[in-house]
């Protein structure tokens, strides 16, 4: 890895000559403004970088970032950076999706990158509806969500993204949210320190088709009472006065309130590389009487894929030595017709 | 008494339930007959299901070879023997067989219940309908049982060794020497003395068995052709097709990388390309057919070779990434193994019909250079000019082959690779040449129009690419109505002068005359054959072969105007007849087949010659 901590970049140096055309407002400038921050601190030289997305207003970031870039087909960036960072494991790689490319048109693609473990990091901008199609109901949207294409409410049960992730062998799960740019960039570093899939995913709020969907645990006023930033290692405790925390009980996590009866000792204390933890954390999103969690919920080591392809690759070599056409050419059975 | 005949070609046809290892047994008939200085063509014909329900017709595996003495181009309209192992295999090859063939059949297999599930009423042994043949009915199952009494085997095993009891006594009446597959077995069964030994014990026991049989069977006797001198191997099509991408990857200095999803008949490329890892090739076996293309497209931006290989319903759901790589302008090629279709179709059985597909299968208006392999040791050229196309003119690049190209076995003379397969000058920058302050990922050589090639890693080259419509000058997004025309120009001239790169059309035969025939991609056997009959007897009838689809060579147009008429022989509903009228307005006659089959040379002969004769 040609990892360079000397570098020093600024943020406009990440900023292409593409006119920005998101609306006013959307949730995407603050992520985009992220990514670019991250972009100066991860110790990588600007061409080794590539940037890749599929469809949607997600998936316009690489023609902002001055890096490599490519904007390729709906649902596919996923595919696209597997044959990227297989060819040519030096490089960092980026995509950029959202919840209808990713969990829509590109579901396939999405689990089994997870599943392969290809070194690059996923943003999932999550804004629960359609936003270029101008704003149907997307595999995130809340059940009864009124929409362009469901006007009496969408029958179809959402998503949660984490836990496909983690169904999908996710060795790298995080969550953060458009309005807390520090804790967006703080978590696009761990993803990037990361080796294998990273996968990030961002409350995102589309001001235009689904404005305020997420605003319960992401506005500043009312995100305390709604969420927790998990730590490595720090008892699950949230609330503005930290009153409340996250217990296991009967098999089950539980909210209860501190003081008499519960203590933070009798919280939860986050392990990031806990499968039995991480697999609860990731059905909480689902359940609308607990906490949204942020942060790196789960991070494992696992073999990666590109490096295996690498190392077989070398292991092959050093095995039969360098491929020699010729000797390709003139094996098995040959025969000579002479004049 | 015995009698040797000299003969100039044979076609045998080994047939029987897929289980019973046809392929295997075809494989090293036709390997012997290689090396003993024959030429050879194959044609492996088998079910889409595995093992589908014994003794029925649906499960019935046949292998065709043609051998000979003369230069053979087909695996035969008919075969001279058919090797039928259950009554099944007899019902479904005995139309295929010359009338007064040869049949050698395994007696043992036809029990009332054998024949009845096979769909005769009565056992065809007695009941007349094989009079007129010559039937060597031998009790397969109990000669090879007893053959191996004395080798410590269960009597399964025992019993799967009749092909190649069957297998010895076809080398005998053919004069085969038996060296090569008693090595084969040796080398294959290294680890399994006692299966080592009964299969060699059976394929002995069968051509002394054969030899007892003298009396009654003519044998024959095939000379060696009299090929060019050199050195010759076997190759099939699809093995054929890889080796031409890693000579190309050697030709371009670049790493080779192919994203490919299993499919009927392509998958051995993908078996092929993965064994060689010391050429440093990558293949990705992806999840769906689109993952194939679209990893292949993420190699290829980061400066592999990239390929990705598929059959017709595959390719259908490339479509949408391969119209983003002609948008990026970038190399790429894909592979397009026809099979029967639409649809799941017929998957190994052989067809033409996706050239309209290849031509226009895309959304907008998305041209890309096709190509097209013409018998299985033409895959390697072509593979390596569909490779060379791409990266010489940034552009994805369809190869064309077929079912019956891609399974047919044929002796290859081997290439020098050295001269002939040894440069391919692609259009990667070296960074370090570039005019960094004016340069745009898009500016075109303006002959060309061939746009530059900057990849991942090279400092001060970065860009964005995307499937957006792109500024004709600086490559950024643009919805501008005057650049769209332009771009949009600008992508098919570039394809229309890539003609300036591929050789001009051959002609067979002479360059003026009553009838020219056009053909293209795997038919070109049996085509070449019938034209070249029908040249020998006087007729004036001459053959263009097409292997560069779009674009044409400069000069048919100029061949075309010389002949009075012109017929378009191809596999599937008329599509080429299409092309060529559209682009030649000749009023081309069209024939067409789709049976899922190859032409037959005596079928063509039959259409040419009545083409001739109508006024």
């Amino acid at each position: 890895m040609s990892t360079n901590n000397d570098l020093k970049y600024t943020k406009k140096e990440f900023t292409s000559s593409e006119e920005i055309k998101w609306c006013p407002g959307c949730g995407d400038y603050a992520i985009f403004s992220a990514i670019q921050s991250a972009m100066t601190k991860i110790g990588k030289k600007r061409e080794d970088i590539v940037c890749v997305s599929g469809i949607g207003c997600s998936s316009r970031l690489p023609y902002y970032l001055n890096t490599y870039g490519y904007h390729t087909i709906h649902g596919r960036a996923a595919a696209v950076a597997s044959g990227i960072k297989t060819a040519n494991p030096e490089l960092s790689v980026w995509v950029m999706t959202g919840d209808g490319d990713s969990l829509s048109i590109g579901g396939n693609h999405f689990i089994h990158v997870l599943r392969r473990n290809v070194d690059m990091n996923i943003v999932l901008f999550n804004n629960q509806i359609y936003g270029l199609t101008k704003g149907q109901y997307s595999p995130t949207s809340v059940q009864g969500q009124v929409t362009k294409s469901s006007p009496y409410g969408s029958l179809d049960r959402p998503f949660s993204p984490a836990k496909l992730a983690f169904g999908a062998s996710a060795t790298f799960i995080a969550r953060t949210l458009d309005t807390n740019t520090a804790h967006m960039q703080e978590v696009m570093l761990e993803a990037e320190e990361h080796r294998g899939t990273s996968f990030i995913e961002v409350y995102q709020n589309c001001v235009i088709f689904n404005d305020g969907c997420h605003s319960d645990y992401t506005d500043k006023k009312s995100r305390n009472d709604h969420s927790i930033m998990l730590k490595q290692g720090e008892a699950m405790i949230f609330g503005s006065e930290l009153k409340k925390g996250i217990i296991f009980d009967k098999m089950r996590l539980k909210v209860v309130e501190l003081g008499d009866k519960y203590s933070e000792k009798d919280c939860l204390v986050h392990d990031r590389e806990n499968e039995g933890l991480a697999s609860l954390l990731v059905a909480m999103d689902a359940n609308p009487t607990m906490p949204k969690l942020y942060g790196v919920i789960y991070a494992v080591k696992d073999v990666i894929y590109n490096e295996q392809v690498s190392a077989q690759l070398a292991e092959v070599k050093a095995l039969k030595g360098e491929g020699d056409f010729n000797k390709l050419l003139n094996s098995g059975e040959v025969w000579e017709v002479k004049v | 008494m015995s009698t040797l005949t000299e003969v100039e070609s044979v076609v045998i046809r080994f047939s029987g339930d897929s289980g019973d290892g046809i392929q295997l047994t075809g494989t090293q008939f036709s390997s012997t007959s290689a090396m003993m200085g024959n030429d050879i063509t194959t044609f492996p014909n088998y079910p889409a299901e595995i093992r589908a329900p014994k003794g029925t017709v649906a499960g019935v595996s046949g292998f065709q070879i043609n051998f000979g003495s003369r230069e053979i181009f087909t695996p035969g309209d008919e075969a001279d023997m058919l090797v039928a192992f259950n009554p099944a295999a007899l019902k479904v090859n005995l139309k295929d067989l010359k009338k007064g063939g040869t049949i050698l059949l395994n007696e043992d297999a036809f029990s009332d219940s054998k024949i009845t599930k096979a769909g005769y009423e009565q056992n065809p042994l007695h009941s007349g309908e094989l009079d007129g043949y010559q039937l060597i009915p031998v009790p397969m199952d109990s000669q090879t049982a007893a053959a191996l009494k004395e080798i410590d085997l269960d009597n399964k095993s025992k019993k799967r060794c009749k092909n190649f009891y069957a297998l010895g006594m076809t080398y005998f009446f053919y004069h085969r020497e038996m060296q090569t597959t008693l090595n084969w077995i040796e080398h294959k069964f290294s680890d399994k003395p006692e299966l080592l030994k009964a299969n060699q014990t059976a394929m002995k026991a069968g051509a002394h068995f054969a030899e007892t049989l003298e009396t009654i069977v003519s044998t024959y006797k095939v000379s060696k052709v009299h090929a060019k001198p050199g050195k010759y191997r076997q190759i099939n099509g699809n093995a054929s097709t890889a080796w031409g991408f890693i000579r190309a990857s050697q030709a371009a200095n670049l790493p080779l990388f192919l994203g490919s999803y299993p499919i009927t008949p392509a998958s051995d490329i993908l078996h092929e390309l993965s064994k060689y890892k010391e050429f440093g090739v990558k293949t990705f076996q992806a999840e769906d057919e689109i993952a194939a293309i679209c990893a292949s497209i993420g190699a290829g931006l980061a400066g592999s070779l990239a390929i990705t290989t598929s059959s017709g319903p595959g390719i259908a759901l490339k479509g949408e990434a391969m119209g983003l790589a002609v948008s990026y302008e970038m190399p790429l090629v894909i592979v397009n193994v026809q099979r029967g279709g639409p649809s799941t179709g017929l998957p190994t059985k052989t067809e033409q019909s996706d050239l309209f597909q290849a031509l226009y299968g895309r959304s907008g208006d998305s041209p890309l250079i096709i190509v097209a392999a013409s018998r299985p040791n033409d895959c390697f050229h072509m593979a390596y000019e569909a490779s060379r196309l791409a990266l010489e003119h940034m552009t994805p690049v369809m190869l064309l082959t077929d079912g019956y190209v891609a399974n047919g076995t044929e002796p290859w003379k081997i290439p020098n690779v050295d001269i002939e397969y040894a440069n391919i000058k692609h259009k990667m920058l070296n960074p370090e040449n570039v005019d960094k302050e004016n340069w745009s990922w898009i500016k075109r050589d303006p002959d060309t129009l061939v746009r530059d090639w900057a990849i991942p890693g090279m400092e001060g080259l970065e860009h964005r690419i995307g499937g957006l419509e792109k500024d004709y000058e600086t490559g950024n997004v643009s919805y501008d109505p005057e650049n769209h025309q332009k771009m949009c120009e600008a992508r098919q001239k570039k394809v229309e002068k890539a003609a300036n790169n591929i050789p001009l059309q051959e002609l067979e035969g002479d360059e003026s005359g009553d009838l020219l025939v056009i053909s293209w991609g795997g038919t070109y056997g049996s085509v070449e054959m019938a034209v070249r009959t029908l040249q020998k007897e006087g007729k004036k009838i001459s053959l263009i072969h097409l292997r560069y689809i779009n674009p044409m060579p400069k000069n048919i147009a100029s061949i075309i105007k010389n002949f009075k008429k012109v017929i378009v022989p191809e596999l599937n509903m008329g599509q080429m007849v299409h092309i060529i009228n559209a682009k030649f307005a000749c009023d081309a006659l069209s024939y067409t087949k789709v049976k899922g089959l190859p032409f037959k040379i005596s079928e063509l002969k039959e259409v040419f010659e009545n083409t001739l004769e109508e006024a």
